[in-house]
């Protein structure tokens, strides 16, 4: 118990988010067993892990990096289409549903995180909101090439067009894979709700354990200050760049469990509104605070479900909603008693340094 | 001192920048010798911290040359710069203030902890090893400053004289030849200025690196530097040991005024 006890504090934390998803896991699992869920909530399971996935890989961006990034949906999008084109062309050739699965969210991955790399060098050049409003561009950009999209697959192989199905110029046999703005069609439902918690806590493990290595104490040493980090010889552009891109991955490998999880899928799910709505799992469950995006995340996709029987006004009580669980969170008095319930407060030390600047 | 002989750790020539058309720093030529304590002073807005600024590559030189253990460090990014040797604090304060006194030095340590980034995401065994070196090294560097036990404090929440403390050490955890202190006895009250005195000259003794500080505190440059060299209106105006300072009437011009000669 002792040596429970002398566990860092960042370990503490890593730990009770392992669990938290574990027993989110055991919970949900128990009851789809003795039938207490419903089917919407059934069907709710796999986008709430995609988007707990989502909100990790930007809280990564945003809260450990510093950065603001508004378009991380591209990447979901990257992730997305090339897991459904990975997924449908090894029909034929991988039998086991699983391996397939995992190969999707590895590629989906990989060439996320590729497009993270072309995207983040220039990107990362800039700093606060111009950044963010560039990534907002790429964003935009992303879902409009995947708007004129054409991926097919014949025998000789994959074809790519970004006019029209027919100038991919196929053999008879050949099969549409993504057909522009309408998407991709016909995909096999290959996502579960096991493969995604699997993902999810490897997600934890990459992030926690990144933060809390020398490589993520450079990227949050640049984050505080960027002139000290240099001087400290801690290269900023690199750790940057590790940060965006490792986060890019993880969007897109989010993106491939996503999209496996339903027959159609089209490019503008991923839109503007997407990453916003990401954003706002990471701002309410607090920026850098990773137990905080799991639960916002996890709470926000299912609330809108819950209030459908309110069906017009859903939408107005989930605006009240964020709204006020802010106003809250952000109230000295209540967290001063929310952390009074969990331990006797720390004496807070007094900020002489910033009393005498 | 006959540290004259020795090849210098730090030598400039010709040193200047320019701003638009105004001349900030113009022909500076030091020679730093390899454990010399050295004090720069002038009035404000003399130069002083540009001239840090120079030597560390936040700005490129307009003209000049500025040659560190034989290397021309032309070219050279802070990063760079950094690993050459050259570490250094700041007057205003720049701590990692969300980072812990242990983190913060462990940044200083970045470029001697040697595991990859997947070492570190897979805890593989490098990892442990050079964290539990860099945990015992960071220890012992906050000893000297006798902070080891505030390790696991935030840095932001340190009183201001230990926030000062704190970015001597993380600068000397770089592992440089030359340090760089930008004002370190500013805010702190004559007791802790005194210590402040002592730690810098052991810094010296324990670690043989030489030592350039920017200080307006005279008790502290007239009791640690060996030699002064005083800037004004960006460009040298004397140097010497500090007897030769005290009574140089340029000094005291460039200080008080000229016709006033009470010094």
């Amino acid at each position: 118990m002792d040596k429970l006890k002398n566990l860092k504090k960042s370990t503490k934390v890593s730990f009770l988010n392992y669990g938290l998803v574990v027993v989110f896991f055991i919970v949900v699992t128990a009851l789809a067993n003795t039938g207490h869920l419903t089917n919407s909530f059934k069907g709710q399971l796999i986008p709430i892990v995609s988007y707990i996935i989502m909100a990790l890989a930007l809280n990564l961006v945003v809260g450990i990096s510093g950065e603001l990034s508004l378009g991380h949906a591209g990447f979901m999008s990257v992730g997305a289409f090339s897991g459904v084109v990975v997924s449908m062309t090894t029909a034929n050739s991988i039998a086991d549903g699983g391996v397939r699965l995992l190969l999707s969210i590895v590629i989906g991955a990989l060439l996320a995180g590729i497009v993270g790399v072309i995207i983040g060098i220039p990107v990362l050049r800039l700093n606060g909101d111009y950044l963010a409003i560039v990534t907002l561009a790429f964003g935009e950009i992303i879902k409009n090439v995947m708007n004129c999209l054409y991926v097919g697959v014949d025998g000789a192989g994959l074809h790519m067009s970004f006019k029209d199905a027919a100038s991919m110029g196929m053999a008879a046999d050949g099969k549409v894979l993504i057909n522009g703005p309408m998407g991709a069609t016909g995909v096999q439902k290959l996502s579960t709700f096991t493969g995604g918690i699997i993902l999810l806590l490897l997600v934890l493990v990459v992030i926690q354990n990144l933060v809390n290595s020398r490589t993520g104490r450079a990227i949050m040493a640049i984050r505080d200050n960027r002139i000290a980090a240099e001087a400290s010889g801690v290269p900023v552009t690199k750790h940057k760049l590790i940060a965006f891109v490792t986060s890019a991955a993880m969007a897109g490998a989010a993106g491939a469990l996503y999209a496996l999880n339903y027959s159609t899928i089209a490019p503008k799910k991923f839109d503007f509104n997407t990453s916003i709505l990401i954003l706002v799992f990471v701002v309410l469950g607090g920026i850098g605070n990773m137990t905080g995006s799991i639960i916002a995340a996890a709470l926000l996709t299912i609330l809108p479900e819950m209030l459908r029987k309110f069906a017009d006004y859903r939408m107005l009580i989930y605006a009240i909603v964020l709204i006020v669980v802010m106003l809250t969170t952000n109230n000295e008095k209540i967290r001063a008693f929310l952390r009074g319930l969990g331990k006797k407060n720390k004496d807070t030390e007094v900020k002489e340094g910033a009393a005498n600047e | 001192m006959s540290e004259k002989q020795q090849t210098p750790v730090l030598e400039t020539s010709h040193l200047g920048i320019d701003f638009g058309g105004l001349t900030a720093v113009d022909e500076f030529n030091i020679k730093i010798a390899p454990t010399e304590i050295k004090g720069l002073i002038g009035p404000n807005g003399a130069g002083k911290t540009t001239i840090f600024n120079l030597l560390t590559k936040v700005y490129q030189p307009s003209r000049g040359t500025i040659v560190l253990d034989g290397k021309d460090t032309r070219n050279m990014s802070p990063v760079q710069v950094n690993h050459a040797g050259i570490a250094r604090t700041f007057q205003n304060i720049r701590l990692f203030d969300k980072l812990t006194v242990e983190e913060n030095v462990k940044i200083g340590l970045h470029e001697h902890i040697s595991y990859g980034m997947f070492s570190g995401i897979f805890r593989l065994p490098g990892y442990w090893k050079e964290e539990k070196k860099a945990h015992e090294k960071a220890l012992s560097l906050l000893d000297i400053f006798g902070m080891a036990d505030q390790a696991d404090v935030r840095a932001d929440s340190l009183p201001y004289g230990a926030q000062r403390r704190l970015e001597i050490v993380r600068a000397l955890a770089t592992e440089p030849k030359l340090l760089l202190l930008d004002e370190p006895a500013a805010g702190m009250n004559p007791s802790e200025t005194e210590e402040l005195m002592n730690n810098i000259k052991k810094i010296r003794d324990e670690f043989q690196i030489a030592v350039m500080l920017i200080e307006h505190d005279m008790n502290l440059v007239m009791g640690i530097c060996e030699n002064i060299v005083v800037v004004n209106f960006g460009k040298i105006i004397a140097e010497g040991t500090p007897t030769m300072i005290q009574n140089n009437p340029q000094v005291i011009e460039a200080y008080l005024g000229s016709s006033k000669k009470e010094a």
